[in-house]
């Protein structure tokens, strides 16, 4: 990966396990991301990007039976450590879940509800960054009149762009995001496009992917997963004009069979 | 074609032949239950002869076997709003938070124990309850309170919140159990304590099942006659302590049913107390009903 010598690693991820109970669903992944990249996993249903992903923030130590193996390091320290504090891992780790998962609350809330619970309190403070972060995931023309309008009354795809604000608004350092463009029109996807584009100059930015023109459009990096295997990574050109391995080719040319 | 086209009108005629039975049996339990309260009525309306329902809902005295009678059931309602408030204080943190404790953060296993005890304590014949009132509490009471009775207002009420916690707590349990996983990973990925998540997302997001669980067990307790029979202590006076004895609706109607003569005065007295008690009742329901409307239950959002 020639292109990211000399960037720092935000994280790494060494030889990492991850069991559903008695099912392995990734198997000794070793993979680096690092800051201010976009870095693509892909690979098809099932493979385990989503198992990854949430390795990350740890957000599968709420899967009962479930358990890791290996290391995942945020900048050099390991997030699986007893020390480590997961609530403050996952402000620093921020999330957009594959299905939009807005709360059942105001527009408003909805984004400020990060801020409140980092203990934000003033009110014109959490105003201000509620708009600058719908500005900023492209929402804000569409809700500034009904900001305090129930969440559930948006469109999938502008409660898909609501959830990602959600998690901007904390100002996470990194940030996943499990295929946020699968709901939203083609239109909205190029705003999210432009938004990670935009993004990646503050954030260290993770995506799920099942669109292979998206990958190679706003990634650097591309990790390809096959069965809970990593088969290739590398800088996302090189992996879509170049891959080393025949299945890879195969998959972003769609022939995988 | 035709053989086709006959069994789908059998068909139809089938189903409407099940629209009818289906419309009889609703239709009938829809009767009955209109004509007991028809019957309630009918036998409680002609005390407003004798009172006005003014001095019936406000009078201070029930006397109802003086000469001349004295109607007044305004302590009666005192003493069930007394003690269905104070049952409530009890019963309402209790099986909240014992619902969110075991929705929220006993494990699964513990749940799955702890649950099905619950739910059985709602099956405990509430005279069952009320003896224990009697022969435990009662005395507990009278000795550590140096009280002239144990009967009173206050073991009524922990005896009535004995009785709504397993509905307050299984009914809500439901409702927070049912809060989609997703809003609680969305919030535990922004940062927020398990508590924060419990406090913020869940319980509002469960908001319409809690309230509808907390009104059916007021509305329970209010209704209840056998245990505030037997440990409320049956004084008819406006209670002025947490250890006064007191009469509720219920008991007051339950006592002296046997002993009213048919058709009496005082026999109508107790069918008016009972409509004022089931105006009460209904109220409750109504209330729970309009609520679980309002705040409906909301899920993940579905694309
Ligand atoms: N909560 C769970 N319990 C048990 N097995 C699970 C769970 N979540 C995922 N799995 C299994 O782990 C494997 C990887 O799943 P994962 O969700 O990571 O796939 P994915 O690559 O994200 O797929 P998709 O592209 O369809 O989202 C699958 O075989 C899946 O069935
Ligand atoms: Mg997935």
């Amino acid at each position: 990966m020639d292109a990211d010598k000399g960037r720092a690693k935000k994280m790494v991820v060494k030889n990492l396990s991850f069991f559903y109970g008695g099912s392995k669903a990734l198997t000794d992944v070793s993979l680096d991301f690092y800051a201010n990249q976009v870095t693509a996993l892909i690979g098809p249903s099932g493979c385990g990007k989503s198992t990854l992903l949430r390795c990350l923030n740890r957000m599968n130590d709420l899967i009962p039976y479930s358990r890791s193996e290996g290391q995942v390091l945020l900048d050099g320290e390991s997030i699986y450590d007893p020390k480590v504090d997961v609530v403050s891992l996952r402000r620093r780790v921020g999330m957009v879940f594959q299905k939009p998962n807005p709360f059942p609350k105001t527009i408003f809330e909805n984004v400020a509800y990060g801020l409140r619970v980092n203990g934000v309190k003033d009110r014109s403070t959490i105003e201000q960054k509620v708009e600058d972060t719908l500005k900023n995931a492209a929402l804000w023309e569409e809700v500034k009149e009904r900001l305090y309008d129930s969440a559930l009354g948006l469109s999938g795809g502008q409660q898909q762009r609501l959830c990602i604000a959600r998690a901007l608004a904390v100002e996470p350092e990194v940030v996943l995001m499990d295929e946020p463009a699968s709901a939203l029109d083609p239109i909205a996807t190029q705003k999210i496009e432009e938004l990670i584009h935009h993004l990646k100059k503050c954030y260290t930015i993770i995506i799920v992917t099942h669109n292979m023109q998206q990958a190679a459009r706003v990634s650097d990096v591309t990790a390809f997963f096959y069965l809970g295997k990593l088969i290739e990574a590398g800088v996302t050109d090189t992996i879509f004009t170049r891959p080393k391995l025949k299945q890879t080719e195969e998959y972003i040319t769609g022939r995988f069979g | 074609m035709k053989a086709s086209q006959r069994s789908g009108q059998s068909r139809r005629r089938k189903e409407k032949s099940i629209r009818i039975l289906f419309f009889a049996v609703a239709s009938a339990s829809i009767l009955t239950l209109s004509l007991i309260i028809i019957f309630l009525f009918m036998e409680g309306v002609p005390i407003f002869e004798k009172v006005s329902l003014k001095e019936f809902i406000l009078g201070k005295y029930w006397y109802p076997t003086y000469d001349p009678p004295e109607f007044g059931i305004f302590p009666l309602i005192v003493a069930s709003l007394a003690v269905t408030a104070v049952a409530s204080l009890i019963s309402i943190p209790l099986g909240v938070m014992t619902a969110a404790y075991l929705a929220e953060i006993a494990s699964s296993r513990l749940r799955e124990i702890v649950k099905p005890i619950v739910e059985l304590l709602a099956a405990l014949p509430s005279v069952v309850i009320g003896f224990f009132g009697m022969v435990v509490v009662a005395p507990f009471l009278q000795n550590t309170f140096n009280l002239a009775t144990g009967l009173n207002l206050f073991n009524a009420a922990l005896m009535l919140a004995f009785m709504s916690v397993p509905t307050i707590c299984s009914i809500s349990e439901d409702a927070i159990f049912s809060v989609p996983k997703e809003l609680k990973e969305a919030s535990l990925a922004l940062g927020a304590t398990h508590w924060e998540t419990i406090w913020r997302v869940i319980v509002p997001a469960s908001i319409s099942g809690i309230s509808t669980a907390v009104i059916l067990g007021m509305s329970r307790a209010m209704g209840e006659t056998m245990v505030v029979l037997m440990v409320a202590g049956g004084a008819g006076m406006i209670p002025t302590s947490l250890f006064d004895p007191v009469r509720p609706l219920p008991a007051s109607i339950a006592a002296e049913m046997a002993e009213a003569p048919f058709r009496g005065d005082h026999y109508s007295a107790l069918f008016a107390t009972g409509i004022v008690l089931f105006a009460f009742t209904l109220l409750f329901n109504l209330v729970a009903d309009h609520v679980s409307n309002k705040y409906r239950q909301v899920g993940a959002a579905t694309l």
